[in-house]
């Protein structure tokens, strides 16, 4: 049985199991439900639980883990000599894998039978011609070693999943059988069902942690690759970004981190002061149908993807900043500027400030609007001198989330502030960012294993603690002066 | 036609601060304040009492024109500060509000210091013409607001680290703090512990040798504690208006008897 039909299965034995669950729960008050301790649903649901999660997670496991055992298995089979020049063992290993699913299409469609394979060699036999003939494509002659292996493979697989049948079966079957015997009027069955939901809750919150978890380790292992083909102390302290493709590259992150935070600043520098008097007026002075025309239309903004925005930076905001300020001010003739870029950026990041400052600035207790109009303050007197600080807190948190967003933006600097790593204070001057370059580093056709690739990790890693760096301040902010008006 | 003669008497013997004549407020549809005819004395409390619902507070609220914050808000009618229409165009409801002080029913300090939280009032309108002279207005508000000896050596810590009844008593001080002739008050004892209620209500009991006082309460006992003058309301109209000690002993109107002695509300 394959795995998708060991799944089904257990599944129908669990749906099984609630029915015939939820009819003995009836059966032993002979159908007086006031006296079970739960309703008979929830009965029904721990012979579902019992039957179907542990089995579930054993056929998961299993088929996470079987490649690696039979891997394991197999690849004592393969010699040195298996292995071509310049290739390496999980190449070979995959081949072996695309010549035994080879061979179940080949025999599923009749080319082979069985018989014919158990006596079949590929010293005899052209193996790469017969898999062509089914539409599995191999690049090398099949040596004798790695046809063998690929038939153990198979042997292997085959019999693992036969086991696997077997042991998904009995546990879905012997779970509900378990789940059934302890059914009795005092069970409480309301509370497994209570477990339940908990258990998957925490799985649930597990599953995000562990992904940032193993996003921070992918990218700690390549870095510390690549820290021992290039020093650290370059990286950090050279002030120049040139990747040579032929080698003896300079990749000092100090130009992209400039860049970074120079496109960063003149976008928060446009879109902070707008977003928060955007808030401040829907919040504080629009009325309820201005309000409600008004916020929508600005969240539009939110959702232009950033590739469009990018357009418009390129044909737009690039041609006339250049035609109108860099040019007449001797500043540069390039479209691509930092401006250019932060300027769009802000734009972008205008309805993150506005509607995260609204949310903020609306939760200001009305108590302390009608104190301050209760001393005979204007409005704005009230926004300035009461409102804002109260709602300090909240944001800065948003700021700090717009900055998180601008620093981890690569489309708008690709299109509008240009590729060139430069350190340059003239907002009129083309520049890049950690970002673009992450992208062009590992989207170049240099080889994985240099360190032209390979700083993209380390980059992508100093970009992910900048951020966090961001986040776990604007987190502290928002803690530090919560209770304030509370 | 004695007793109302009797009520007549005593308006004529003190001034006048804040006459209605046949007040209307509704709240879009909702006719919330019915033709409130009512004469209320400088130097003196006045209370307002009555069940939940019954348009107080939101008379309150007309005086000093806080409605205005409530879009569906609409009030009709006149009423007189010291004479004056306090509902005509030329009159800056800002302006109004630095007259007509205000105190909440929570505490509402704002999130800065005990110092800054009294010296509000007086920087927005500018009572101050220099450092001296607006500590010296702080002190003899906090002093008035009877919380000084409490706060003299924290002035910079944040009003809201206050006791509930502390942070109520600054809050009446930054209300006396812009020199207000009429203070409103909605409730301001219903968050606080029976302690920081008698020294609130001690307070009141000072203020009205230099404000007109007004107070919006649940607790009739706190109505004959601290009013020399009570109104009772219900359903939107103004029942009955007259000396406290009259209201709760001899009240003309049946259904002001019910009130105070429990049978509505």
């Amino acid at each position: 049985m394959s795995a998708g039909l060991v799944i089904l299965a257990v599944i129908a034995i669990a749906i099984g199991g609630f029915f015939i669950g939820r009819s003995r729960a009836l059966g032993s008050v002979q159908g007086d439900v006031r006296k079970l301790h739960s309703l008979p649903n929830y009965y029904g649901q721990t012979v579902f639980l019992f039957s179907a999660v542990p089995a579930l997670l054993v056929t998961f496991a299993w088929l996470l883990l079987q490649p690696l055992y039979v891997e394991s298995q197999v690849s004592g089979m393969i010699t040195a000599a298996d292995v071509p020049e310049g290739g390496s063992m999980s190449l070979v290993l995959a081949d072996v894998r695309r010549i035994s699913s080879g061979l179940d299409i080949a025999i599923t469609s009749g080319a082979l039978t069985e018989d014919q394979l158990a006596t079949m060699s590929a010293d005899e036999t052209d193996v790469r011609a017969q898999l062509a003939e089914v539409g599995i494509a191999v690049a090398s002659e099949v040596r004798q070693n790695v046809f063998a292996a690929a038939k153990e493979y198979r042997d292997i697989n085959a019999g693992l999943k036969i086991t696997l049948t077997i042991v998904a079966l009995v546990l879905a079957l012997g779970g509900a059988v378990y789940a059934m015997s302890r059914i009795t009027p005092d069970f409480r069955a309301r509370n497994v069902a209570e477990m339940a939901i908990k258990a998957l809750l925490i799985l649930s919150s597990t599953v995000a942690i562990l992904t940032t978890i193993g996003i921070v380790f992918s990218l700690l292992f390549e870095t510390s690759n690549f820290f021992r083909m290039y020093p650290a102390k370059d990286f950090f302290l050279s002030l120049t970004w040139n990747p040579q493709f032929t080698g003896g590259s300079d990749l000092g992150i100090a130009p992209l981190l400039w860049g970074t935070l120079y496109v960063s600043f003149v976008a928060l520098v446009f879109a902070v002061p707008i977003g928060l008097l955007v808030a401040v007026f829907l919040s504080e002075y629009a009325s309820k149908r201005v309000r409600s025309l008004i916020k929508p239309a600005i969240e539009i903004l939110a959702g232009i993807p950033t590739i469009v925005y990018g357009l418009f930076a390129l044909i737009t905001i690039g041609p006339l900043l250049r035609d109108y300020f860099a040019q007449p001010l001797g500043l540069g003739t390039s479209s691509s500027s930092v401006l250019t870029a932060g300027l769009v950026m802000g734009i972008m990041l205008i309805p993150f400030v506005s509607s995260l400052s609204d949310d903020v600035i609306n939760a200001v207790p009305q108590s302390m609007r009608d104190g301050s109009y209760g001393l005979g303050a204007t409005q704005s007197e009230t926004v300035k001198q009461v409102i804002l600080p109260a709602a300090l807190p909240g944001i800065v948190g948003a700021v700090l989330l717009a900055a998180s967003r601008a620093i981890g933006e690569t489309m708008i600097v690709v299109m509008g502030a240009g590729a060139a790593a430069k350190l340059s204070l003239n907002p009129f001057e083309a520049m890049t960012t950690i970002t673009v370059k992450i992208v062009s580093q590992l989207t170049g056709d240099t080889e994985f294993a240099s360190p032209e690739t390979l700083v993209a990790f380390a980059l992508g890693l100093s970009l992910f603690v900048v951020t966090l760096g961001l986040n776990v301040l604007a987190l502290y902010i928002v803690r530090k002066y919560r209770e304030q008006y509370e | 036609m004695n007793d109302m003669s009797f009520v007549e008497r005593n308006v004529d013997t003190k001034n006048i601060k804040i006459a209605a004549k046949d007040v209307q407020v509704y709240y879009g549809d909702t006719h919330a304040i019915k033709d409130v005819n009512v004469n209320i004395e400088d130097k003196t409390v006045t209370a307002f009492i009555g069940p939940s619902g019954c348009g107080k507070s939101t008379f309150l609220r007309c005086l000093n024109r806080m409605n205005d914050t409530i879009d569906v808000c609409r009030v009709k009618g006149d009423i007189l500060l010291d004479g004056e229409d306090i509902y005509d165009k030329k009159v800056d409801p800002v302006q109004l509000r630095a007259k007509v002080g205000m105190v909440f029913q929570k505490p509402n300090p704002f999130p800065k210091s005990i110092y800054d939280n009294v010296a509000y009032g007086p920087r927005i309108h500018g009572l101050a013409k220099n450092k001296a002279e607006l500590d010296e207005i702080v002190e003899k508000s906090l002093r008035r607001g009877a919380i000084w000896d409490e706060v003299k050596d924290r002035l910079d810590a944040p009003g809201t680290g206050l006791s509930g009844g502390q942070q109520q008593r600054l809050c009446i001080a930054r209300a006396v703090a812009t020199e207000p002739e009429v203070l409103l008050m909605d409730e301001p004892c219903s968050a606080l512990d029976p302690i920081a209620t008698a020294q609130v209500e001690e307070l009141i009991d000072e203020l009205r040798e230099r404000y007109s006082v007004i107070i919006v309460t649940h607790s009739m006992q706190q109505a004959a504690r601290v009013s020399q003058k009570t109104a009772f309301f219900h359903l939107g109209n103004l029942v009955e208006f007259g000396e406290t000690g009259q209201i709760f002993t001899n009240p003309e109107d049946p259904r002001t008897e019910s009130y105070i002695t429990g049978r509505i509300g």
